[in-house]
């Protein structure tokens, strides 16, 4: 974490906004590009052009390949934007220049660009510098410009986080590229908590536990991944700081399993069974029992709260099948969320607060649901591919990763919000189950 | 005189008793069989013993070949017990973590066991199949394990020979992807522990 946000201080202490054109920062939250609603449907065409260099001694062509290419993947991923063959290009920007005035836009809204991004590269002692200009073709107009600095290898962490300002500038949130995802894979023979980038990059085993280990949940912060593991011969809580390794244990007799933080409120939950049914309690960030949740004989598991703490979603066996409920913790009023089909469980409670997503078993297929937390507008996003389990939205709620066989083994998947754009996120020997998106780091 | 001569006759006897005590503890010892079942073979010995000769030593000797056959059989036995204890399987219905009657009857053999042998603990394992999704299958082993217990408990079991572990769907026996698969993970598997 130290050397990361030193990186990220690093970055930004080099960041020079442009000021070739002179544009007030504030205008910048009028364009109203994205529609967040159901941005998906209609991408927004954004053409890429190989970067230029800029310095005498001239940078490697496969450094500006590279760095467009790494913009072009990024902005795919989020599922807003659609990216332009470079092929249908008409104007070559090596020859003529980055700049707005060397620009002709015709060129651009022609072959359907709405978005042009141009880049240049400087390398000098050892330095990387990438200068950003996003340009609006049809207003023939600068949207922004940025320019970033960093070591030779800091070019991936560089892009990103111009992708990450575009994003932010075009929709008023911050992305998915300064998140993490933690999941579980058998790639060492038994089952151990991985992380990897929002994008399938720098896969790490985070557990060494040579033992069945399960459910990872990331803290608020990031800093903290909790996970259920069988270490000890049977389900405990364990709690892992990713940068000191230090780790912490719950472990009450019975069950000890599905831990999660409650946001805001520096308190974990987690389902126990050591009054002989399984609950869920409120425990305290040190794993002391604050109070119990639910009150009622029967199978509960699984909490998710909302963004603000108040209220949890959780898998319930009180009418016969495994449904999933909302109780108000101020109140302890409860409520059955899910009516269609006998078995929905792994809810997860978007960051915007109005929607959960969770999977559902029918006729032994699972797939992903998506319902509003009044019970209304219930979407499936995944059928007929397998079974699609394990839901978990991204920090800006734009994306959902989840794992699926719908490729023979259990592989990590993302798509939108809205199911469009599912892909394979990791390939990795053996099974990966149980993803789960971290909080976006940018906001530490 | 006559005080001594009863003295004498007393302590022949008790002589002769500590004998036959030494005789029959050493075939105790080289037996395991309850001692009440070895009571007329004690006796016999005694009898052959007073006549003295080869015919008790050879009538022993068969009768230790009888035992030990008897000792092997009661192993035998009693292995076979402990391996039914540890290898009979309770099964269950889809998403239910109730006791049929037929797991009843299962575990109405395991609570005799238990009780003829009163030292041993055990460990209660509950499974799924892999249907459902695994966090809850987690909850449903624990229940699984746990109404186990509780029926052992009733039968006067005592809990501090019980322990539980839920294992879900994360360790079946049979991989295979259809109802005779899922039916034969659907369990509770009971270990024997030290």
């Amino acid at each position: 974490m130290k050397m990361k946000l030193l990186n990220i201080i690093f970055l930004i202490s080099y960041v020079l906004l442009i000021s070739l054109f002179l544009r007030p920062q504030c205008c910048f939250a009028d364009y109203d590009y994205i529609k967040i609603s159901d941005p998906f449907l209609n991408k927004i065409p954004v053409a890429v052009p190989v970067f230029k260099s800029l310095s005498e001694e001239s940078a490697g062509k496969e450094i500006l390949v590279r760095a467009s290419d790494l913009v072009n993947e990024s902005l795919a991923f989020t599922g807003y934007f659609k990216m332009i063959d470079r092929e249908a290009f008409l104007e070559d920007l090596q020859v003529k220049g980055i700049t707005g005035p060397a620009i002709k836009f015709d060129n651009w809204t022609d072959i359907g660009a709405e978005l042009l991004i141009t880049g240049g590269v400087t390398i000098k002692d050892e330095q990387l510098q990438i200068e950003f200009r996003l340009f609006d073709t049809f207003k023939s107009e600068l949207l922004f410009g940025k320019r970033y600095k960093g070591r030779l290898d800091d070019q991936r962490k560089i892009v990103l986080r111009f992708c990450s300002e575009m994003v932010y500038r075009l929709t008023g949130k911050r992305g998915v590229f300064e998140s993490m995802i933690a999941f579980v894979s058998t790639t060492p023979g038994n089952k151990e908590v991985f992380t990897c980038e929002f994008d399938g990059n720098d896969v790490k085993q985070a557990t060494q536990t040579k033992s069945l280990t399960l459910f990872p949940a990331w803290s608020p912060d990031g800093s903290s991944i909790a996970y259920t593991s069988y270490k000890n011969d049977k389900p405990e809580i364990f709690i892992k700081h990713l940068h000191d390794k230090s780790e912490k244990r719950i472990s009450f007799d019975g069950i000890n399993i599905t831990p999660v933080w409650v946001p805001g409120k520096k308190r974990m939950a987690a389902t126990l069974s050591f009054e002989g049914d399984e609950e869920i309690y409120l425990l305290t960030e040190s794993g002391k029992i604050d109070k119990r949740l639910t009150k009622n004989w029967g199978i509960d598991v699984s909490p998710t709260f909302s963004p603000d703490g108040n209220r949890m979603a959780f898998v319930s066996k009180r009418f016969g099948s495994p449904q999933i409920f909302i109780q108000n913790l101020d109140t302890g009023v409860v409520k059955r969320l899910t009516y269609e089909g006998k078995y929905n469980t792994q809810p997860a409670w978007s960051p915007a607060g109005v929607r959960i997503v969770y999977s559902g078993m029918e006729k032994g297929q699972i797939n992903i649901f998506v319902i509003n937390t009044d019970g209304r507008d219930l979407k499936q996003l995944t059928r007929d591919v397998g079974s699609n389990e394990s839901p978990s939205w991204s920090p800006d709620g734009s994306l959902i990763v989840f794992s699926s066989t719908r490729t023979g083994k259990s592989r990590i998947f993302v798509m939108t919000a809205s199911g469009t754009d599912q892909r394979a996120l990791i390939k990795l020997s053996g099974e990966q189950t149980s993803p789960t998106w971290s909080p976006s780091f940018k906001e530490f | 005189m006559k005080k001594s001569n009863i003295y004498f006759k007393i302590g022949l006897v008790i002589l002769m008793v500590g004998f036959l005590m030494t005789v029959s503890s050493c075939s105790k010892k080289k037996s395991r069989l309850d001692p009440m079942e070895q009571y007329p073979t004690e006796t016999e010995i005694s009898a052959a013993g007073e006549q003295g000769g080869d015919a008790a030593q050879s009538l022993s000797e068969e009768e230790l070949e009888a035992q030990r056959f008897q000792e092997q059989e009661a192993v035998r036995i009693k292995e076979a017990a402990r391996m039914k204890f540890v290898d009979e399987d309770v099964y269950f219905n889809f998403d239910d973590a109730t006791l049929t009657s037929s797991a009843r009857q299962v575990i109405k053999q395991k609570v005799a066991w238990l009780r003829e042998n009163p030292g041993a603990s055990v460990l209660i394992e509950g499974h799924c199949d892999e249907r459902g999704t695994e966090e809850y299958n987690i909850a449903l082993g624990q229940r699984r394990a746990q109404s186990i217990k509780t029926f052992l408990m009733n039968a006067g079991i005592s809990t501090t020979r019980l322990s539980t572990v839920s294992y879900g769907e994360e360790r079946p026996v049979d991989f295979g992807n259809n109802e005779s698969a899922w039916a034969k993970n659907r369990r509770a598997h009971f270990k024997l522990q030290n």
